[in-house]
């Protein structure tokens, strides 16, 4: 069988972080009333008249740096026309000839090494509304309409589904740092248009293309790409012809489904805004951005490694996700034992993220009382497993580690005097376990060091008591 | 009160502020003066003269209570075009019946602050497209002059109310000569601002590159005063132009001495009616008798204004227009049984014909296969045009103009020959395409007794300029 190459090309439209909408004032709250968040402006009211958001093109051309493209000084929008009830104009705002921000790319790592997947263009335009639907008939909902976007589109450089997964994850991960997107996918804040060919090796010219719309999970990307490469693959190797097309995803029949060919293609009818002027960057705009921009997520692994010293390990999945690294240098200056804490961070506080589906952002815990309950173990006043069954309380619920222990009186007990007469009744009452440590088998002392913890409701320092033990058996024999 | 006819802007202020009479009397006797003649004229869609009078009553108020906005207590009548707050707005359209504004247009904003009463809504070609206000979905407006004929368009209904006497003022809007077709049509003055200078905010859109809001007036002192109200940069409005407003009225000096006039020759031409051609040219000879110098010169690229304008503003129409779906506001068709028919339904109830003609010309141009064709080569020939006039601003002050080929025609008469009424903008429409000012401003009549317009054109925010050589003429005309 021949071998066939796949090629691959995202347009990735992601929301920015503004307060007010693309062209007006209205807020950009995701979750409000439907229709609450309207105006005459992006209601498409006649007369109605588009308002520039300078910061909105202030987040594109951030986030177009952070991903080393080239920035146009002078920059114009487009409308795109087609009829949609989604769309209260009946035209998109956009940009088609002259976008914000040309070329740059996204690097990943690949087997074979890491690779540089180009950026074509970042452009910046308006969200349309949504379509809600019930039984006998149809809303539609303006609040995102008019919402600020902006949409990256990749060169066809990508090969494999995974490829697209780590070009997607990096994208976000850059994106989240330069600080314009929350990159929120539950809100359908960063949704991708994905392009499929296949074409047989060798072949120079790319194979028919075919586009799934409008996808807003990474898995359902990945699921989507699996499933057209096999069904583009399927085709051409029994002797079939593809078409280009449009296809959606269905994600519970785990298919991509035709939506319209070429012949039925929408002809946009591009031409220039005329209620928008350029938009005119001087140089020096430009680069008074780019020398505040802020570290990229390699950058600042190599960072936390030469600050923290901490293993490049703990700062790859420290750094992965920018609030995670933010939470743990907070911390870090709070309670000064990085390595601790990002074990801690790593192990108990990750587990507790991935089970409880909350954030870092989301959940109680705030940097000051890991910190302090790190502190608290580090100085002897709890053990360590005490300090493990805080931590999913702090996280849920909040508080202060030592008004906790104090409250509760969970403060280890260090007192030689309680400790002996401890150690001497575990002694007295397990006989046996001291003869056998006696005769050879040193597992015996962890089973005693365990009787003395449990008489002192788990309060005791291990340490100390286990040198109480060593120092009793010294006694003893 | 002397004839409420001939009642101008100014001598209106001068009598308000020196309580020589009421803004409710003045008001009360204006709707008089409507109830009396607009049976037949037709000028207004709309007068509602308890609106108008509660407005005048509260100007009263204000100014017994010391107030002295610059324009306390002057009706103005509106194109109703232009969205006012919680009032109608039909754009002459079956679309649009029934609509209330949810906002002011800036204009509108800005004549609420100085003190204005909106005093009706004067009829238009739907959407300001067309030449005739003929293309109004709900009634034919008649000339002052003759009522067998058109009053011009599309703010017909505008001049027909100033010329008639049932309007001190009003607004129209220009976007290939909607505002000085109309004024020379009706024997008043129009003024069309340069683009940028007034706010397009709230004004129902044709062609955005094109159209501005001006004033429609017995005078040109009264455009002057009322233009100083209407300019300025506005948030709203990224088109508009951060460039100081001047007092317009105080700057009419009435001097012609050294003004150099241009004549682009493609002005006078075969085609126009001999009596425009000569009526204007005599004017052009009585401003030279005053001290002015005439300059001939060319603007080699007016030929193609025509086939520009028409791509150009087709092109965004067919886009502004897209918006009167039937989903959120205006007519929607009973029962649609699909998105489709919603859309297809509506609009086909909606429009009128023109419209309908417009929107599938300005498709077609902006087609697949076909852009460059004709939006992208439309668009490059539209830069020359604009290049003419600043090469030949440089060897002139201002340049004199017929405003249109004829002079009003009969009612009916055109809708035989559409080509004909586009040809008719030929004098109105490259000065939009290129952005400057232009006045028009009666110089004469035909030896039917219709009025002839002169057309003063100026560079870009040159409407001092034009507004004082149009100023100037007017004196020499009028012996005064």
């Amino acid at each position: 069988m021949s071998k066939y190459l796949i090629t691959i090309g995202l347009e990735t439209h992601v929301h920015l972080k503004t307060c007010t909408k693309m062209f007006c004032g209205c807020s950009t709250e995701f979750g409000s009333e439907p229709n609450t968040n309207v105006c005459p402006v992006c209601l498409g009211y006649p007369g109605a008249l588009p308002v520039m958001n300078r910061e909105a093109v202030k987040q594109c051309v951030i986030a177009g740096l952070m991903l080393g493209c080239e920035i146009n000084h002078i920059s114009t929008f487009d409308r795109k026309n087609y009829f949609y009830p989604d769309m209260s104009k009946n035209y998109q705002t956009t940009q088609q000839e002259l976008p914000l921000c040309v070329g740059g790319g996204v690097t990943i790592d690949t087997p074979a090494g890491a690779r540089l997947i180009r950026i074509h263009h970042i452009h910046q335009e308006e969200d349309a509304g949504k379509i809600i639907h019930y039984a006998r008939h149809s809303g539609v909902d303006f609040n995102r309409c008019g919402m600020p976007l902006m949409e990256i589109v990749s060169e066809p450089d990508l090969t494999s589904p995974d490829e697209a997964m780590a070009y997607l994850h990096n994208l976000r991960q850059i994106l989240v740092y330069a600080g314009v997107s929350e990159c929120n996918l539950e809100e359908g804040n960063m949704r991708s248009d994905v392009n499929i060919s296949v074409r047989p090796e060798g072949q120079a010219e790319l194979g028919t293309r075919v586009e799934i719309k409008n996808m807003n999970t990474f898995k359902g990307i990945h699921a989507a790409l699996k499933y057209e490469i096999e069904r583009q693959l399927y085709v051409v190797r029994s002797g079939g012809r593809l078409v280009q097309e449009t296809r959606r995803w269905e994600s519970e029949l785990g298919e991509t489904q035709p939506m319209r060919t070429k012949e039925n293609a929408h002809d946009y009818r591009y031409f220039p805004e005329p209620d928008l002027v350029p938009v005119v960057l001087s140089k020096d705009t430009v680069e008074e951005w780019r020398s505040a921009l802020p570290e990229l997520p390699a950058a600042r692994r190599e960072r936390m490694v030469r600050e923290y010293n901490i293993p490049e390990y703990d700062a790859g999945v420290l750094a992965d996700e920018k609030p995670n690294a933010d939470f743990f240098e907070a911390a870090a200056a709070i309670c000064g034992e990085a390595k601790i804490l990002s074990n801690w961070f790593m192990t108990d506080v990750m587990c507790l993220i991935s089970e409880s589906g909350l954030t870092i952002e989301q959940c109680a815990l705030t940097p000051g009382a890991l910190a302090g309950l790190i502190s608290l173990v580090t100085q002897g006043v709890i053990n360590g497993p005490t300090a493990k069954e805080l931590l999913p309380e702090l996280f849920r619920q909040g508080g202060d580690p030592t008004a906790l222990v104090e409250s509760r009186g969970l403060a280890q007990v260090s007192d030689c005097g309680a400790l002996q007469s401890y150690v001497d009744e575990v002694f007295a009452a397990h006989g046996r376990s001291v003869a056998d440590f006696l005769a050879g088998k040193k597992a015996a002392a962890g089973f005693l060091t365990g009787q003395v913890m449990k008489l002192s409701q788990g309060k005791a320092d291990p340490k100390v008591v286990n040198q109480m033990i060593a120092k009793k058996f010294a006694e003893l024999s | 009160m002397e004839d409420i006819a001939l009642l101008t802007v100014a001598a209106t202020l001068r009598g308000l502020k020196n309580r020589e009479f009421s803004s409710v009397e003045l008001s009360q006797a204006l709707l008089n003066c409507i109830d009396a003649k607009d049976g037949q004229l037709q000028a207004y869609l709309k007068v509602d003269a308890d609106y108008i009078l509660k407005q005048a009553a509260t100007a009263d108020q204000r100014r017994a209570a010391g107030d002295d906005a610059p324009l306390l207590g002057l009706p103005i009548a509106l194109k109703d075009v232009i969205n006012v707050k919680g009032e109608g707005c039909s754009c002459a359209s079956r679309m649009m019946e029934g609509y209330r504004s949810p906002f002011d247009a800036t204009v509108a904003a800005k004549l609420r602050a100085a003190g204005v009463v909106f005093a009706g809504r004067t009829n238009m070609d739907e959407f300001a497209m067309g030449s005739s206000t003929e293309s109004s979905a709900f009634q034919v407006t008649r000339n002052p002059h003759n009522l067998e004929c058109v009053p011009g368009g599309s703010s017909g209904g505008s001049a027909a109310a100033v010329a008639g006497g049932e309007a001190i003022a009003a607004l129209g809007t220009d976007t290939g000569g909607s505002i000085r077709q109309p004024a020379s049509f009706c024997g008043c003055v129009g003024l069309k601002p340069s683009y940028g200078r007034v706010s397009r905010h709230g004004v129902a859109a044709y062609a955005s590159s094109l159209d501005q809001v001006g004033p429609l007036t017995k005078s040109v002192e009264d455009a002057a005063i009322l233009l100083r109200e209407l300019a300025g940069y506005d948030p709203n409005d990224g088109t508009t132009l951060d460039i100081a407003v001047p007092d317009y009225a105080s700057q009419l000096t009435g001097n012609m001495q050294g003004v150099r006039i241009g004549l682009p020759r493609e002005y006078f031409i075969e085609g126009s009616d001999p009596e425009v051609t000569a009526a204007v040219l005599s004017a052009v000879e009585a401003c030279r008798a005053a001290g002015a110098e005439i300059v001939d010169l060319s603007l080699p690229h007016t030929e193609y204004a025509i086939a520009v304008y028409y791509i150009l503003a087709n092109a965004e129409a067919s886009a502004n227009l897209a918006r009167f779906d039937g989903v959120r506001y205006g007519h929607q068709t009973a029962a649609p049984g699909s998105v489709y028919d919603l859309y297809a339904n509506s609009r086909a109830e909606g429009f009128g014909a023109e419209v309908k003609r417009r929107i599938i010309l300005g498709t077609y141009v902006l087609s697949s296969g076909y852009y460059d064709a004709y939006y992208g080569k439309a668009q490059r020939a539209r830069t020359l045009i604009r290049e003419d006039y600043t090469r030949a601003f440089e060897s002139c002050d201002v340049m004199m103009t017929p405003v249109a080929p004829t002079a009003a025609y009969k009612i009916g008469a055109a809708t035989q020959d559409l080509l004909k009424i586009y040809l008719g903008d030929v004098f109105t429409v490259p000065a939009s395409l290129a952005g400057i000012c232009g006045i028009s401003l009666p110089c004469g009549s035909t030896t039917d007794g219709l009025p002839i317009g002169l057309q003063v054109l100026g560079p870009a925010f040159g409407e001092s300029r034009i507004l004082s050589v149009a100023h100037a003429y007017e004196k020499i005309r009028d012996g005064r």
